[in-house]
């Protein structure tokens, strides 16, 4: 069993793993780090941004170079439409993916890289939710990119990586990035997406069964479990034990795996979500108070959900009940609506409302009075006459190079009364905020992740028992951003496999024995011969049938009788007839000795020897020689004395 | 225990009161709780002695499955709780588990309060009972103990409706409940994998019904309504509060709005405003088309049809009511039904299957004249028509379910028992399979082929499948498999003789056999040996046969010829007993060389 490692974050990991002869893709998170090196793309022309100084290498003079890279507050960034990093085809091709496994819909952006053009023929397994939330944010992705399009494209600044500043001297493999996917592939491959619940057990092309658990990070998010008959793998990717709005994490069926491969965990392990959640309403509070706006970036679903929810009634509580919210986002109807059709991948709590029936989410309340308002865009119609400052603002894309959110920095960025706040835990929110800069708005930074932090990650490790732990390398050292916390990193005293991009594992699973049925008629005819108390043996043979991977033994068929067949091949059946017992044990001498004698060999001497005995029998020119586990009958060619010899040396020796 | 027995409380040759038992591999589940809409007494409820003559049944019973919010599945749980006591594990859908309770309530009330009937459960009995209720989402498989294992599938019947599957060790069967396989407005089409089930119970209410088309249907049912109210007729549609009253809803919606009507469109409040709300949230459950424009419009937001008041019934003019019960046994619909009835202007539409002993049953008959129990005798004048719109599936449907889960047995429930006759014969006539069609209280005993699952060592099972591999394609030539089971604690595995004598602890007795024979060969022994081995090898064209250092080997056949050059050679032909039958044939192959 191997592991191939074709992501080097583990929060947007792709996995391949290859068991019993399938090969299994685990998540294909897209790495969007790689847009925070171009310009932001805003909604209407910029003057300062058109502006910005061009920027040149000084040794270089290379004509097509120009134009392509300006600079800002000391920062070079590209400008051209922004390019992702997607997973590499490099250590295995895409074609030869039986299935893909989607944990949840932050895994999945790149799926449209991996299932187009590549000859990808498997099948993508994921649940409800994942897949309608996903293609919300693959729709919000292709809108926000397409609703600005450039009318140049930057690509020589790949040719002269070496002479760049950092951090765009430190991309990795430029030119493997590739630009965004159009609505017509995302369609095309969300096309291929089987729905699965959770806990159905799916079947593998009969070598494998497959199930999503519950994760309880987000709307459907699931945990996997791969079975063979004997092994059981649990691959953890984005997991919560907190109390949020989805279904809580199944943790039981994560037991006893042979292989935990545990990936997903906090991106800020030193922030905690609770007080975060409580420092985010404060500060809105705050600069609502003061008449300032708030901008929240954000994604189209999820963590969101909970800030509409928490936000609107500690509003409520401080007496701003008639500040507007603003949700502005191309699937903002759509995500709301879906919301309150999911009950069943809903927390307890949420999921009883719907008997009332309530819908299980605030929102939709919220709507209804308009305090939480939502609309495709900035130009959507009625939008300029809803809105009023001060106001709250929750809008994309959280890495504020594409989107609505683009025009509100640009559009508050100027005055300190106003507030951005970054709740998204995905980019690093002073790079995000770079070719903005000089800001007067406040920046405050509430990551809010409710991924398991490494305390929980690694309670929760103590409580499955993995046989072995796989995880990426980056788990067994304290983040980069705090280097002294040593308690930031998974221990275990369970043996530990690490791995990063592109290295591939073996993983330490024997496989010994499998399954297979046994028909009735078959078992029926077996004899079995207990050979100590409790053990029983028989031996078997049966014709074996194979039939979409699983194996059924049944009743080997005498063959026709012989006449009706070609001599050689009922002779090569006879020859090939396997023998329907063994003998086992130590050879009673005077027994064998008694029953010759009765069948009229009377010559018989035995004699000790350091090995056992050896028997003479000197009229018929024979010896036996016995030793404790075996006996071997030297004699000359008479066939007739030989298989009487035999009959009753058989009679004598235990079998099974 | 290879038997699976199934015995109806209700649904047994009958439609209304399903209640069905099954047991498989020691555990016993009750499929569906029912009560008969047509009984006032205690025929109504499924006669739970059966169980158990007194004393709490939940040691006799594992689990209860419902499969949809009717009455007739699921009316007789809040007694079978609350009144007989059971306690153990209560399973259906999330829509089922939403709506039930209202329906339950709904009827107790007409039972209680407009029918003065004691002996019933109480509102609080409904409550408590949906408490102990596990919800389930489609396709999740559910553990209800270490052996007994659920799932189920969408059915389309009403929302929320399902089937289940139910497995205890390597036996399942599939339970219908009542089901649709072609899509309507609003529900999609019940599906199922090839789960080859040992048994399937299925549904048979449309046992010889060949249903035409949907849309001829839909038509017909527009024409009629349309031509009644154009004489300025009332028209009456006594539904269900779920399930085809939404159907027939968005169906007089589109078409008021096509053809720009403004006669009045009622629904009977209360119930079925709430009943909307369900179906907007749990729209994941309602078919594709619905499910995709539900964010631009949701289907169940009506402009045409309004709720609707007692005080309208007198109103002079044409209109058109929704009411609930669909059976016109009580409530508004009757009450309604009463009122309109003795005008032939009038029209009531019956859109669904009616139980017998019911107003609507009898109205359906052409009863002329209906007794109430209180003496009262309403004539019937207004014009009586059946539309075939409930949801189940017909002959061709339940056949192609037949077909698409591949059971190896069939049992029909929930129809009547002449019917059921005829699509026995059908189903045993075309798939050849064995269908029972058990009567209440009757049980069927139905035999299963056991599959025993078994280890076996890879290692064994990789080696035969080299070996088969290895050989030229050859579809007659049977692969065979040979080792031996070791059967010790609990585990049964199969594994090659040397490795199995290590797991159980004991060493083999090796026998071996050699023989010598003399043969007059002049030459060096190696020329003999070389001789010997084509001989052999032209006899054995299959076999592995190898010479080395001067003897020759085939499986553990050894021959080796020694001797001098010119002088008599000795042949010793050696074997293990394994080898019985290819070593004393090679022996007696030498040997007529050798004459």
């Amino acid at each position: 069993m191997k592991l191939y490692c074709l992501s080097c974050d583990p929060n947007k990991p792709c996995y391949i793993l290859r068991f019993k002869e399938i090969t299994l893709m685990l998540d294909c998170g897209l790495s969007a780090h790689t847009v925070l090196n171009f310009l932001p793309l805003p909604l209407v022309p910029s003057a300062r941004l058109n502006n910005l100084p061009g920027w040149m290498p000084r040794d270089i003079a290379d004509a097509h170079l120009e134009g392509e890279l300006k600079e800002c507050c000391g920062r070079v960034f590209v400008d051209s439409a922004p390019e992702f990093f997607p997973p590499q085809p490099k250590i295995v091709d895409f074609s030869e993916v039986d299935v893909i496994l989607i944990s949840n819909y932050l895994c999945m952006l790149a799926l449209p890289y991996i299932t187009e053009g590549t000859g990808f023929s498997g099948v993508v397994y994921a649940t409800e939710p994942t897949m309608q939330i996903g293609r919300l944010f693959l729709e919000e992705l292709v809108h926000h990119i397409e609703q600005t399009p450039k009318a140049t494209l930057a690509s020589h600044w790949k040719e002269h990586l070496h002479v760049l500043p950092a951090p765009l001297s430190d991309s990795l493999k430029p030119r493997n990035w590739r630009h965004i996917y159009d609505m017509k592939a995302v369609n095309d491959s969300l096309a291929k997406i089987q729905m699965v619940g959770y806990n159905e057990k799916l079947d593998i092309y009969g070598a494998l069964e497959v199930t999503a658990v519950s994760s309880g990070y987000c709307l459907g998010s699931s945990n996997w479990v791969i079975n063979s008959h004997y092994e059981k793998i649990a691959y953890v990717s984005g997991s919560s034990t907190l109390t949020t709005h989805p279904k809580p994490m199944d943790q039981g069926a994560l037991k006893n795996a042979n292989v935990l491969i545990l990936t997903g965990l906090t991106q800020t392990p030193t922030a905690n979500p609770d007080s975060m959640l409580g420092e985010l309403c404060m500060t809105v509070a705050n600069t609502l108070r003061c008449g300032g706006s708030v901008l929240i970036p954000c994604y189209p679903s999820g963590v969101v959900y909970d800030l509409f929810e928490c936000l609107s009634s500690h509003l409520d509580a401080s007496g701003m009940t008639s500040i507007p919210m603003f949700f502005i986002s191309p699937v903002a109807d759509t995500s709301l609506a879906y919301s309150n059709i999911l009950a069943e991948w809903l927390s307890t709590n949420k999921q009883n409302k719907v008997y009332l029936p309530e819908e299980p989410f605030p929102h939709a309340f919220l709507v209804r009075n308009g305090r939480l308002k939502h609309f495709k865009h900035i130009y959507t119609e009625g939008f300029s006459t809803d809105y009023k400052q001060p106001c709250v603002v929750f809008c994309g894309h959280p890495s504020l190079r594409f989107g609505d959110a683009v025009h509100f920095v640009e559009l508050w960025g100027g005055n300190a009364l106003n507030t951005i706040i970054f709740t998204e835990p995905d980019f690093p929110y002073l790079e995000a905020l770079a070719p903005f800069q000089p800001l007067a708005m406040k920046a405050v930074h509430c990551p809010i992740d409710t991924s398991l932090n490494f305390t929980q990650a690694n309670k929760l490790i103590r409580d499955l028992k993995p046989g072995t732990l796989v995880l990426p390398e980056s788990y067994r050292q304290p983040p980069g951003t705090a280097p002294h916390r040593l308690d930031l990193i998974i221990e275990t005293d369970r043996p530990l496999l690490s791995f990063k991009r592109d290295e591939v594992l073996t993983l330490p699973l024997k496989r010994k024995q499998t399954q297979v049925d046994m028909s009735p008629e078959l078992a029926e005819n077996l004899v079995p011969n207990e050979v100590r108390s409790g053990v029983a043996l028989a031996t078997l043979t049966a014709a074996i049938q194979v039939k979409d991977n699983k194996h059924t033994l049944k009743i080997l068929e005498e063959p026709e009788k012989p006449s009706s067949r070609k001599k050689s091949r009922a002779l090569e059946e006879a020859l090939n007839k396997k023998p329907t017992n063994y003998t086992w044990g130590v050879l009673d001498i005077d027994e064998f000795i008694q029953k010759i004698t009765q069948e009229g060999i009377t010559d018989a001497k035995v004699e000790q020897v350091a090995s056992g005995y050896i028997i003479h029998l000197p009229n018929e020119d024979t010896l036996i020689q016995v030793e404790d586990s075996s006996t071997h009958i030297f004699c000359e060619g008479d066939m007739l004395l030989r298989q009487k010899l035999r009959t009753i040396l058989l009679q004598c020796l235990n079998k099974f | 225990m290879p038997d699976i027995k199934v015995t109806p409380l209700g649904a047994g040759q009958d439609v209304g009161r399903s209640c069905i038992l099954l047991s498989l591999g020691g555990k016993n589940i009750m499929l569906d709780c029912g009560m008969h809409m047509g009984f006032n007494d205690e025929r109504r409820f499924p006669d739970f002695t059966y169980i158990a003559p007194e004393g709490p049944l939940t040691s006799y019973v594992d689990c209860v499955i419902i499969s949809h919010f009717h009455l007739d599945h699921c009316g007789a749980l809040p007694y079978f709780t609350e009144v007989v006591g059971y306690s153990g594990p209560i399973y259906m859908t999330h829509p089922t588990k939403a709506i039930a309770p209202i329906l339950l309530e709904d009827m107790r009330k007409v039972a209680v309060e407009k029918k003065g009937e004691s002996n019933f459960f109480t509102s609080q009995n409904v409550k408590d009972c949906m408490k102990k209720v596990t919800a389930v989402t489609l396709h999740q498989s559910v553990m209800v103990d270490s052996e007994l294992e659920i799932k189920a599938y969408y059915a389309g019947h009403v929302l929320g409706a399902a089937m289940f599957w139910i497995r205890v060790g390597s036996q399942s069967v599939v339970y219908t409940g009542d089901y649709n396989m072609t899509p309507d407005r609003h529900l999609g089409a019940a599906w199922i994998d090839k789960c080859r089930p040992d048994l399937l119970i299925s549904e048979s209410t449309y046992a010889t019904t060949i249903r035409d088309s949907k849309r001829c249907r839909e038509r017909d049912f527009l024409k009629k309504v349309h031509e009644c109210i154009d004489r300025g007729g009332k028209v009456l549609i006594p539904v269900f509060a779920l399930g085809r009253a939404q159907e027939l809803c968005i169906l007089l919606e589109t078409y008021w709005e096509r053809m720009n009507l403004k006669v009045p469109v009622y629904f009977a409040v209360g119930l079925t405003e709430k009943a909307n709300n369900y179906y907007k949230m749990f729209i994941t459950w309602t078919n594709q088309k619905i499910r995709k424009t539900f964010v631009q419009r949701n289907m169940f937001d009506f402009k045409h049809i309004k709720p609707f008041d007692k005080a309208y019934i007198d109103n002079p003019g044409a209109m058109v009511v929704f009411a609930t019960p669909g059976m016109l046994h009580a409530g508004l619909s009757l009450q309604i039904f009463k009122k309109w009835a003795p005008n032939e202007n009038n029209m009531v539409i019956m859109p669904g299957f009616c139980v017998v002993g019911t107003v609507g049953h009898k109205v359906l008959n052409g009863a002329k004249k209906i007794e109430f129990e209180n003496r009262q005798v309403v004539e019937v004048k207004m014009s009586v028509q059946y539309m075939s719109f409930s949801a189940h599936a017909d002959a061709k449907g339940i056949m192609q379910l037949i077909q698409y889960c591949e059971p190896k047995n069939v049992m029909l429930v929930h129809g009547e028992a002449a019917k059921m006759e005829f699509l026995k014969e059908k189903i045993k006539k075309e798939f050849s399979l064995d269908c029972y069609t058990p009567a209440n209280g009757e049980t069927s005993i139905i035999n299963t082929s056991l599959c025993i699952p078994i280890d076996v060592s890879l290692r064994l099972l990789k080696a035969e499948s080299m070996k088969h591999n290895a050989l030229p394609p050859d579809p007659k030539r049977s692969r065979v498999m040979h080792g031996v089971l070791v059967m010790k604690d609990s585990s049964t595995c199969l594994m090659d003789v040397d490795e199995a004598c290590r797991e159980a602890g004991i060493n083999r007795h090796f026998v071996r056999f050699t023989s010598t024979l003399r043969m007059e060969d002049p030459g060096p022994s190696s020329k003999t040996a070389e001789k010997l081995l084509q001989l052999i090898k032209a006899r054995l064209k299959d076999w592995h046969v190898q010479l080395t250092d001067g003897s020759i080997s085939v499986e553990s056949v050894l021959v080796k010829v020694e001797g001098n050059e010119d002088e008599q050679k000795s042949v010793y032909v050696s074997w293990d007993n394994q080898d019985e039958e290819l070593g004393s044939y090679i022996l007696g192959l030498l040997q007529t060389m050798g004459q």
